[in-house]
């Protein structure tokens, strides 16, 4: 039972990274409808960017915040000049847009900055959280960033004149144009807000899984899978399907026999699909109900 | 007396098939006046036109100055509120949050409180709700909390589409009521899209009647609900 | 109305095609046939083998479309259905020695088999949610085949070695005495020509007939198909079996021309490239599959030779230009095509 307990624990700690970025995998959801295959590069460029000013000698906080910022203008400077024009395209050649973000950010990072892994600094400290041995101050502090983000997220949504334009407009494109927003600029502003929170995410997981170009896509497919998860509609949905999906992960590790670290990752996406099967709207999500 | 909306040689299409065959209208500030005909004569898509939610060539000039090129949001920027077939209502929010979308346009602060607090006053019901989702009132109780969210823009002019729509004529009467005295006293134009035409041509002072796209009949809403000839052609009772 | 509840009334995921608009003009398809047949006779084994490639992955992209522009399902998990392909012919071949030919409507039933069960589960998913569950029997595959457990027959990480066959006795000899020789390379290009004509047609006729209707009325509006009596269950699973067997037999002919089968052969980059090449030539325009085919063969080589550093910085400008230019794919530049020359034959 303590061995269970343990791999909880240390699970809910992995699941922060999966948290982090499924709360950037929903931002973006929610403005535009489906999942971008390029935020986990957006992302790593952004981290990458950080890093950057560091070694020019920018102290860290400083670096945090310039690449939020960054991330921001650059999410929303994206979306108004690549996928603005593609708004009336069908959705799958959307989705080859996304692809081709992709491909053009990961190449150029690697160009820049090369494939050889790097080391990238916590502003936590790496020591056992608490005397614990399975959680350490880096991911309790990462744990602290992302519930930190969700909260600023929901008093963003439910108590500012923005973010209930932004609710509408994700909700009812065409009511929401009817009391005068421009749901063109409210989808760059969710652009822009999944950048930023995607920056976060980078610069929390960074330290843990090294930063090099490649860093993401792991993590991107669990942030994928723990919005699905928890409910493509809710923020918080997300973060709790973060840590589940962490936890899965662990354990699936542990007690599945012959599950080495290529296995891990079908068998939670499997495991999802069969939460999906049960709940397709996700375990907080809410339930569409489909008019002909 | 200034013309509040004046359109033109209004043609509209959906894709290939053409709605609108070159309509000719216009409302006087300050009057209230209905469209009527019957379903599929193109009374929803007159309202979307103007508001550019459809494809259309024609002029549509909103106190003199043209608004065919501008989008639907700055149409409605300008002062036209739309009320939409089916509400529109954002269901997942509260009747409050209706109510502030409905203003989310407007810079005046203090204003847009009283206006919610005024908006109570017409509509006692919903200041009851004030907190519930939008998604749980009843069908009557939406469509004051659409008409309401359409006057918290303080429009000057303000189109309904069908706001009689599967509700109970008790209630019809009632939201009737209230439209009147929102013409009157905040003096606000209004047309009204409806296929409930009796009750429409008490309300209204002036009316058009719309068939397959174009335009048969217009004139004083009493001389047409007391005309028997085209009551029967046209409105069917 | 429950205040949990959104209600959404869909827009079709994948946009319709009328069905007329499926295919190429007579004329069309005629001119592709011949300079299909008499190209290979002219160039080296090397752009023979490349052509050979580009009619196979063709055939991948023709089983996406079905699925996706046909019955409007997504998937990203099409690598998986090529890799059983590829490795059932492959273990035919070369642990049973079974003629090469006999081993692709095998490959064609079991990956049939094997989509129509995946189409089970699918059933209940739909848009992003089925694109992740493809996506995860993609990331699947190349791992299930390293298994240990299965080593004996899939040659694990390395994967197995495949003879690639020769013109038949008959051929040769008839060529021979013409004074003629065919290539190895040649023969199996005729041979791939004559399936992927073969399935073109069948896949054609299918989505012409009831059941491609069906497909079709699931993919435009699934609610009011089933409410037209349409078993919306059995034809999307029966989408989900023939797109997967039809590109089980491209993975067959794909071991065969590349000469071995290894688990990292068939990754995740496999169905993503099929699904551009499905956007790139139109999704549901059956013709484009070639040209997607063709994106997604020659785009990339283009690309590292601009630049070899930036390759994919490239490839993904590149693929920007084509949605920018064309966001239906091959299918638009087609019609363009179709309304010039309907304009010329007018003058």
């Amino acid at each position: 039972m303590e061995l269970f307990a343990n791999q909880v624990l240390a699970g809910i700690a992995t699941g922060a990274i999966y948290a982090c970025m499924a709360l950037a995998v929903v931002m973006i959801y929610q403005a535009i409808d489906h999942l971008n295959f390029a935020q986990g590069e957006m992302a790593m460029f952004s981290t990458f960017v950080s890093w950057q000013l560091m070694q020019w000698g920018v102290p860290y906080w400083g670096a945090f915040v310039i690449t939020v910022a960054f991330s921001f203008a650059a999410g929303t400077v994206i979306e108004r000049l690549l996928f603005k024009p593609l708004a009336k395209a069908p959705v799958l050649t959307n989705v080859a847009g996304f692809i081709a973000l992709y491909a053009i950010i990961n190449s150029v990072a690697g160009l820049i900055w090369d494939f050889t892994i790097k080391q990238y600094p916590t502003p936590f400290g790496s020591s056992p959280f608490l005397g614990s041995q399975l959680i350490s101050t880096h991911q309790a502090g990462m744990i602290g960033v992302t519930l930190l983000m969700l909260l600023l997220l929901f008093f963003f949504f439910r108590f500012t004149r923005v973010g209930l334009a932004m609710r509408a407009a994700a909700s009812l494109p065409e009511s929401a144009r009817l009391v005068g927003i421009n749901t063109s600029w409210m989808i760059a502003l969710g652009w822009g807000m999944a950048a930023a929170i995607g920056s976060i995410a980078g610069m929390m997981i960074a330290p843990v899984v090294f930063l090099e170009p490649n860093m993401m896509l792991g993590v991107l497919i669990y942030g994928f899978a723990a919005a699905v998860l928890g409910g493509l509609s809710s923020p918080f949905g997300a973060v709790i399907g973060g840590f589940l999906v962490g936890i899965f992960e662990n354990l699936v590790g542990t007690y599945i026999p012959g599950v080495g670290n290529e296995l891990k990752l079908p068998i939670a996406l499997a495991l999802i699909i069969v939460v999906l099967v049960v709940k397709p709207a996700g375990l907080f999500g809410r339930a569409i109900v489909k008019r002909v | 007396m200034t013309a509040m909306l004046n359109v033109k040689d209004l043609r509209a299409y959906y894709g290939q098939v053409q709605a609108l065959h070159g309509l000719n209208f216009s409302l006087n500030e300050g009057s209230l006046t209905t469209l009527l005909g019957a379903n599929g004569a193109g009374k929803t898509t007159t309202l979307r036109a103007i508001c550019n939610m459809v494809r259309s060539t024609g002029s549509i000039e909103f106190e003199g100055k043209p608004i065919g090129t501008r989008s639907t949001e700055n149409v409605v920027r300008l002062g036209i509120a739309h009320v939409p077939q089916g509400r529109g209502t954002f269901t997942t929010m509260t009747v409050e949050e209706n109510l502030q979308l409905g203003a989310i346009t407007r810079t005046d602060k203090k204003n847009i409180v009283t206006d919610i607090e005024r908006m109570y006053d017409h509509f006692p019901k919903l200041k009851e709700r004030y907190s519930q989702q939008a998604g749980t009132l009843s069908g009557g109780e939406q469509q004051m909390l659409a008409v309401a969210r359409a006057l918290m823009l303080r429009p000057r002019l303000m189109l309904l589409d069908e706001p009689s729509f599967g509700l109970a004529p008790l209630i019809v009467r009632d939201l009737f009521g209230i439209l009147g005295k929102i013409n009157r006293e905040e003096k606000v134009t209004i047309l009204v899209v409806e296929q409930n035409s009796q009750l429409a041509l008490e309300l209204a002072d002036q009316a058009y009647v719309i068939e397959t796209g174009r335009i048969v009949m217009s004139g004083n809403a009493k001389d047409i609900a007391n005309n028997e000839d085209v009551r029967k052609s046209y409105l069917g009772y | 109305m429950s205040a949990a509840e959104e209600v959404v009334t869909e827009a079709p995921a994948v946009e319709a095609v009328p069905k007329r608009a499926m295919t190429l003009g007579y004329g069309t398809s005629l001119v592709v046939l011949v300079a299909l047949i008499v190209i290979p006779l002219f160039v080296k084994n090397f752009i023979i083998f490349q052509l050979t490639m580009l009619l196979i992955y063709g055939l991948a992209v023709l089983a996406l479309n079905i699925l996706t522009g046909g019955s409007g399902q997504f998937s990203l998990g099409q690598s998986a259905f090529y890799a059983v392909g590829a490795y059932t012919s492959a273990i035919l071949m070369e642990h049973t020695g079974m003629n090469y030919a006999l081993t692709l409507p095998i490959a064609g039933i079991i990956c049939f088999g094997f989509g129509f069960l995946f189409g089970l589960p699918a059933l209940r998913l739909s848009g992003v949610y089925l694109a992740l569950a493809t996506f995860a029997l993609a990331t699947a595959m190349p791992q299930l085949l390293k298994l240990g457990y299965f080593e004996d027959w899939t040659g694990g990480v390395q994967g197995l070695v495949v003879t690639k066959p020769d013109a038949p006795e008959y051929l040769q000899s008839l060529l021979s005495s013409l004074h003629l020789k065919i290539s190895q390379d040649m023969w199996l290009y005729y041979f791939t020509l004559a399936i992927t004509i073969a399935i073109y047609v069948a896949a054609v006729n299918l989505l012409r007939s009831r059941s491609g209707r069906a497909f079709m009325a699931i993919r435009d509006n699934e609610i009011a198909a089933s409410a037209m009596g349409v078993d919306v269950s059995l034809y999307k699973t029966l989408a989900f079996g023939v797109s997967a067997g039809i590109t089980g037999v491209a993975g067959g002919l794909g071991a065969i021309a590349v000469q071995f089968v290894a688990p990292d052969g068939y990754t995740i980059q496999l169905a993503i490239s099929l699904f551009l090449g499905m956007v790139v030539g139109g999704v549901g325009w059956l013709p484009g599959s070639i040209v997607g085919s063709a994106f997604i063969i020659f785009v990339p080589n283009i690309a590292e030779s601009v630049s070899k550093g930036l390759s994919g910085a490239v490839f993904g400008v590149l693929l920007f230009l084509v949605i920018f230019l064309v966001p239906h794919g091959a299918r638009q530049v087609a019609i363009v095509a179709q309304q010039l020359i309907g304009k010329l034959k007018k003058n």
